[in-house]
């Protein structure tokens, strides 16, 4: 059985609440909203006022010149009335033309600013944020839960509008013509909304009864296409097969009742209107022949009955799509009002020279010399060497209040030195790179960058002077020079070059089709692990900072593979604080300390040689006797 | 395509009648309402003659309530055949999927299959469920409509006869306009998508280079470019309605004007203008619904498409064996020139003239770097792909021979990339084999150095599992999937370096555990470690396709090269 999944649609929290969010995101777009409104008005109007005339067309022109002589004169108040009846509907049609063109720009519009805010939230999100949350979930976010909100705001604002005023000015007119007749019909009514309710309520149960099958079954279908390759080798396929045949039969079960009820609106709505139709044309020829009402008053009130059910049934049968988007929407809007990573940082990363006297001094050019602007709340600046010089504390932190992962990690890296961390998974090392970063914040003790605490730094400043080489390497859709570039924007194509030359990476590069211009799709999928490895690091070479973390960098590698990176990786190295998380301690062994950490402590330190000779729990893992994963 | 998705019909091919054939009889009756109005008000009324009108009434009463039953019956029916269709093609595609080979799943790649039978086959769906409802239903109602008014008037008839052919062809004018330009919003739409998804995979990246302020400006350049493709294709078909309207605007006054004209002349009656009014607006929403059914069909030929080719995809390895001798009677394998590529297109070959004898019993270690070729060396053995040149034997039989169930039942791989599924520990054990007693998996699992780890959680064999395995460690995953081989009681048992998190000492255990009690057993290793080879009867060093040498640890130290660089990569710096 595949595991519980959350099924899309299902409903929302406070329709209310959501429905005037969406609303201000509707009317945000002022000027063109109005229009919008204004045209509905007006195409509304055209069309109750247009069917109107069929009243005064037959009363005052058609039947008092039945069996008269027709004569041009005689003719012309009939003449004049249709075209008055033309004009005003001439003018329905020129309205909704304006106002569904305008619409599909609010609507587009619309879509395209709450997308907008959404994409721009995520990227503001702290990593804590993506952590307790898969891709597919947030991208849903995009697809799926935008998709039905298009659904809803393009069909939805100018028909609820539309529908509104249609009833509204229909009402009138029905009751301008005849109050006795109008009260049967909202008799109708009274019913006719109470069975719309019955069959609402049958199909939300229904509905909601689908989507939990939909999730089931597409939840197995993920699940084992996933594992398809198993399936086979373990000749699974009948048995796999069966269930999830029992899975697709109870959708078809539960899909085939929730479609029944959605469908059944428009038969049962479109019936009774005609039930409507026939009980308003006996009464109201029993009132004509009574002689309390007029032929042409019949006409227009038969027209009316039809456009009067009309909206509420096509409201009532969206009323499912709606509230799914609703419920789509209030799931995008918690994105959005998630907590932002936080920052307040004041410390700033500037250009700077170095006078005569040893002192910094801002310069906007680029220098290549690097300092911390420190505005100090007395009013005076100091400005720092950006040299990568990294000290802990006591450092202790916990990913939640419960559980610290670091304890008292205390360890310093002078510039230029290669600091490694090696332990099995889950001991803390990517933790403690990850707070050099900011990624997250320590929960006790400090962390110092160059003197400053790093809390005091500003965030982008910070991680602008540390480079990070992952060991998932996420190259992104675009050429190789593009990518390579991704570490500055603005490296000249010499710089590209010769971080790729740095990194071993240039030649290969030079062997793909197109050289440097080499389109890349799919995470760089026509590249192989090693070569895209050697992309990364050319990618955190060209930025050129005085620290680089190497996080499982080369891990995914062979050994002998590993070999012809390596030149590239000392080069990179040369002069650089270094911390290098590595999984294979052939990685670490050149490194000036090495830290053995386990559950988030430090348990031995010292040189390669030092922790040998020690016989401790790294000359374990060394030798192989202690389990690494 | 949608050819291809006509097979799937069949199954409720009663409820696909039955619903327009209901619909057929709901709108003769519906369409007789209107003539019946024009009754009382040309007959009723001048005659003052009110049991005629209340009878009329009743009778317009009867048809729409019979009108409205008939309806849900459609309704009904409709229903059962849209979703029928839909968990037929849905069965169809994931049968058709368990038919894949391994080169068929590469081909499409998972995500994309999982895409088609879950979104594109809800699109195709809700069209067909459309179609079924309202295919029949527009034109019938089209065609009595018009008998209708021209059985009332046959020269005002000619108004709308004028009125059809300009809206269809606007309408016409408008879908083909508009599906060129939604295709093109598609396509801008996946690389929005795919832009996102980037993103949200390399967010860490992302941070990282302090890159969200480029990453935000690309994104607001899809979005924008999705916005406008977006508006380019909506606004055509946003003219839908307007000239519905127009259209319909135009017949009444057009009506209102040659009908006034007749009614005045006497050779019309006020009922019958006010009837006909109501057929025009009935036929003209018709054609609107045709309209609308048009593009939903247009927009999910997209969908059938993708459907379509997965069910004419052909599984590339033919299931020929006889089954007349199923048993592989032991685990010996030769290839004989063996040559490999994935694609017949393909120049170069990943495999070639590759010659190589396995005994029974024997263990084999395979060492090579990263695209020498190891895994589809040994994924041609279970026959997960078939060779392009030479030959593979298992027990001295071609392995195209075989029932390739009876073959894989014998051949037991563990994966690189491997899979556990939810559900519990235990159930997971016995995909490998479903009638196994506890005592055999608990012996499995002692032997794969699993039973500790598993007794050690409270619901011990019990333990459930989310997909993908996902409360173990990787080392324990690992374990757990070599277990599952191992109760499979294979004659080959091929470990594609699935052992990579395990600690060597474990590892070791196994390796022993291996050659205590599965002695029959041909074993295959691949492996990166040195030391999860070296023990192995002969290793066998691959590079770029080809076997560079084969023999064991002493003589490949002794004479390779490559086998030796490995080691000493390995080794170099370890206190002796």
């Amino acid at each position: 059985m595949p595991g519980p999944r959350m099924a899309t649609g299902a409903k929302p929290k406070s329709i209310r609440k959501t429905l005037l969010r969406i609303g201000g995101y509707v009317v945000g777009q002022k000027m063109k909203f109005v229009l919008v409104v204004l045209f509905v008005l007006i195409s509304a109007l055209a069309n109750v006022a247009g069917t109107y005339f069929i009243r005064p067309l037959l009363n005052d022109c058609i039947v008092p010149m039945i069996g008269k002589p027709v004569t041009a004169e005689s003719l012309q108040p009939f003449v004049r009335m249709i075209a008055l009846m033309a004009g005003i509907y001439a003018v329905g049609v020129l309205a909704t033309i304006a106002y569904s063109q305008i619409m599909v720009r609010v609507s587009n519009g619309t879509l395209n600013a709450v997308r907008n805010d959404l994409f721009n939230k995520m990227q503001d999100l702290p990593i804590r944020y993506f952590d307790t949350r898969t891709h597919g979930e947030l991208m849903s976010r995009f697809t799926s839960d935008v998709d039905t909100l298009r659904e809803a705001i393009t069909m939805g604002v100018t028909q609820l509008m539309s529908s509104a005023l249609t009833v509204a000015g229909t009402f009138i007119m029905m009751l301008f013509l005849s109050p006795l007749l109008t009260l049967l019909i909202v008799g109708m009514l009274v019913i006719m909304t109470r069975i719309l309710k019955t069959i609402g309520g049958r199909s939300a149960g229904n509905y909601k009864k689908q989507q939990k099958a939909i999730g089931m079954a597409n939840g197995y279908i993920e699940e084992m296409i996933e594992g398809q390759k198993v399936v086979k080798v373990f000749c699974h396929e009948d048995k796999v097969r069966d269930e999830f045949q029992e899975l697709n039969e109870s959708l078809r079960q539960s899909a085939t009742d929730a479609n029944f009820y959605a469908n059944v609106v428009m038969p049962i709505m479109g019936n009774l209107t005609y039930v409507n139709y026939a009980m308003t044309a006996a009464a109201g020829a029993a009132l004509v022949i009574g002689g309390r009402m007029d032929i042409g008053s019949i006409a227009s009130f038969l027209q009316y009955t039809r456009t009067f059910s009309q909206p509420i049934t096509q409201i009532s049968q969206q009323l499912n799509v709606v509230l799914a988007a609703l419920a789509g929407a209030e799931r995008i809007f918690e994105v959005i009002d998630a907590e932002p990573e936080g920052d307040d940082g004041c410390v700033t990363l500037v250009n700077a020279v170095r006078n005569e006297d040893g002192s910094l001094t801002e310069t906007e050019h680029r220098t290549g010399t690097w300092a911390w602007k420190y505005p100090h709340s007395n009013g005076t600046i100091t400005y720092t060497q950006l040299n990568g010089d990294v000290r802990f504390n006591d450092v202790t932190f916990g990913y939640d209040e419960k559980k610290t992962v670091l304890h008292d990690v205390t360890l310093y890296a002078k510039p230029g030195q290669k600091i490694a961390f090696v332990g099995s998974t889950g001991a803390g090392k990517t933790t403690i790179t990850n707070l050099i970063n900011r990624f997250y914040e320590v929960n006790d003790g400090e962390i110092l960058y160059d003197g400053i605490n790093v809390k005091k730094i500003r965030k982008d400043d910070l991680r602008r002077s540390l480079a990070m080489v992952l060991q998932d390497t996420h190259l992104f859709t675009g050429t190789v020079r593009e990518n390579i570039r991704y570490g500055k924007l603005d490296a000249t194509d010499e710089e590209v070059i010769a971080a790729a030359k740095l990194a071993n990476a240039d030649y290969f590069i030079r062997h793909l089709p197109q050289g440097y211009d080499t389109m890349l799709t799919g995470d760089g999928s026509n590249l192989s692990q090693g070569q895209r490895q050697l992309l990364a690091i050319a990618r955190a070479a060209v930025d050129n900072p005085p620290v680089l973390i190497l996080d499982e960098a080369t891990s995914s590698i062979d050994t002998r593979t590993e070999a012809l990176i390596e030149k590239g990786m000392d080069k990179l190295m040369y002069g650089r604080t270094v911390f290098v998380i590595a999984h294979r301690l052939s990685t670490v062994r050149n490194a000036n300390a090495i830290m053995v950490l386990e559950n988030g402590e430090i348990i031995e330190r010292g040189s390669h040689d030092d922790l040998i000779r020690d016989r401790g729990k790294y000359y374990q893992l060394y030798t192989g006797q202690f389990e690494l994963s | 395509m949608f050819r291809q998705l006509t097979p799937y019909m069949r199954k409720y091919w009663w409820a696909m009648v039955i619903a327009p054939a209901t619909i057929i009889i709901e709108v003769l009756v519906e369409i007789r309402i209107p003539i019946l109005m024009a009754g009382i008000v040309d007959q009723g009324i001048p005659g003052k003659d009110i049991g005629y009108v209340m009878k009329t009434g009743a009778v317009m009463v009867l048809m729409a309530l019979l009108s409205l039953v008939l309806g849900t019956v459609s309704s009904r029916f409709a229903s059962i055949a849209g979703m029928g269709f839909g968990s037929e093609i849905r069965r169809g595609l994931f049968n058709k999927v368990q038919e894949y080979s391994f080169s068929n799943i590469d081909k499409f790649g998972t995500a994309s299959l999982v895409t088609r039978l879950t979104t594109d086959v809800s699109n195709v769906q809700m069209a067909f469920m459309m179609v079924v409802r309202m295919i029949v239903r527009a034109p019938v109602m089209l065609v009595s409509a018009t008998v209708m008014a021209y059985y009332i008037n046959s020269s005002l008839v000619t108004v709308f006869l004028a009125a059809i052919p300009f809206l269809a062809v606007m309408l016409a004018i408008i879908a083909v306009t508009a599906f060129p330009r939604f295709q093109a919003m598609l396509k801008k739409y996946d690389v929005m998508n795919g832009s996102v998804q980037e993103n949200l995979i390399s967010i860490r990246v992302v941070k990282a280079f302090v890159r969200s302020g480029y990453e935000k400006e690309k994104f607001k350049n899809a979005n924008d470019r999705l916005m406008k493709a977006s508006v380019r294709a909506e606004k055509i078909l946003q003219f839908n309605m307007p000239i519905m309207q127009l259209t319909m605007y135009a017949c009444i006054v057009a009506i209102m004007w040659y009908g006034g004209g007749m009614i005045m002349a006497g050779s019309m009656k006020t009922g019958e203008l006010i009837s006909f009014i109501s057929y025009v607006t009935q036929i003209l929403m018709q054609l609107m619904m045709l309209s609308m059914i048009f593009v939903s069909v247009v927009m999910s030929r997209a969908s059938a498409g993708r459907i379509a080719e997965v069910l004419s995809e052909k599984p590339d390895i033919a299931d020929s064996g006889s089954g007349k001798d199923p048993a592989v009677k032991d685990g010996s394998v030769r290839f004989e020139d063996v040559s490999f590529r994935y694609q017949q297109s393909s120049e170069d070959n990943i495999l070639s003239h590759i010659n190589l004898e396995i005994h029974s019993g024997e263990t084999i270690g395979i060492i090579g770097s990263t695209g020498s070729a190891k895994s589809t060396l040994v994924q041609l053995i279970p026959r997960l792909y078939d060779v392009t040149g030479g030959r593979v034997l298992v027990s001295g039989k071609d392995v195209r021979d075989y029932r390739i169930h009876d073959l894989r039942d014998a051949v037991s791989m563990v994966l690189q990339k491997n899979v556990l599924f939810s559900g519990t520990i235990r159930d997971n054990l016995k995909w490998g084999s479903e009638d196994a007693s506890d005592e055999e998996v608990e012996q499995a699992c002692r032997a794969a150095q699993a039973h500790d780890f598993v007794m050690s959680f409270p619901d011990g064999y019990d333990t459930y599992l989310g997909q993908g395995g996902v409360n173990v460690s990787g080392g324990q995953k690992q374990r757990l999937c070599i277990a599952r081989a191992l109760l499979k009681k294979p004659k080959i048992l091929i470990l594609d370096d699935s052992t990579s998190a395990v600690d060597t000492a474990t590892e070791a255990k196994i390796r022993e555990a291996l050659r205590l009690n599965h002695r029959d057993i041909t074993t295959i290793i691949i492996a990166q470690r040195i030391t999860s080879v070296c023990d192995a009867d002969r290793i066998i060093v691959m590079n770029e396709g080809e076997i560079n040498a084969v023999g064991t640890h002493e003589e490949l130290m002794q004479s390779n090269e490559i086998y030796r660089e490995v080691y000493d990569s390995q080794q170099k710096g370890v206190a002796d």
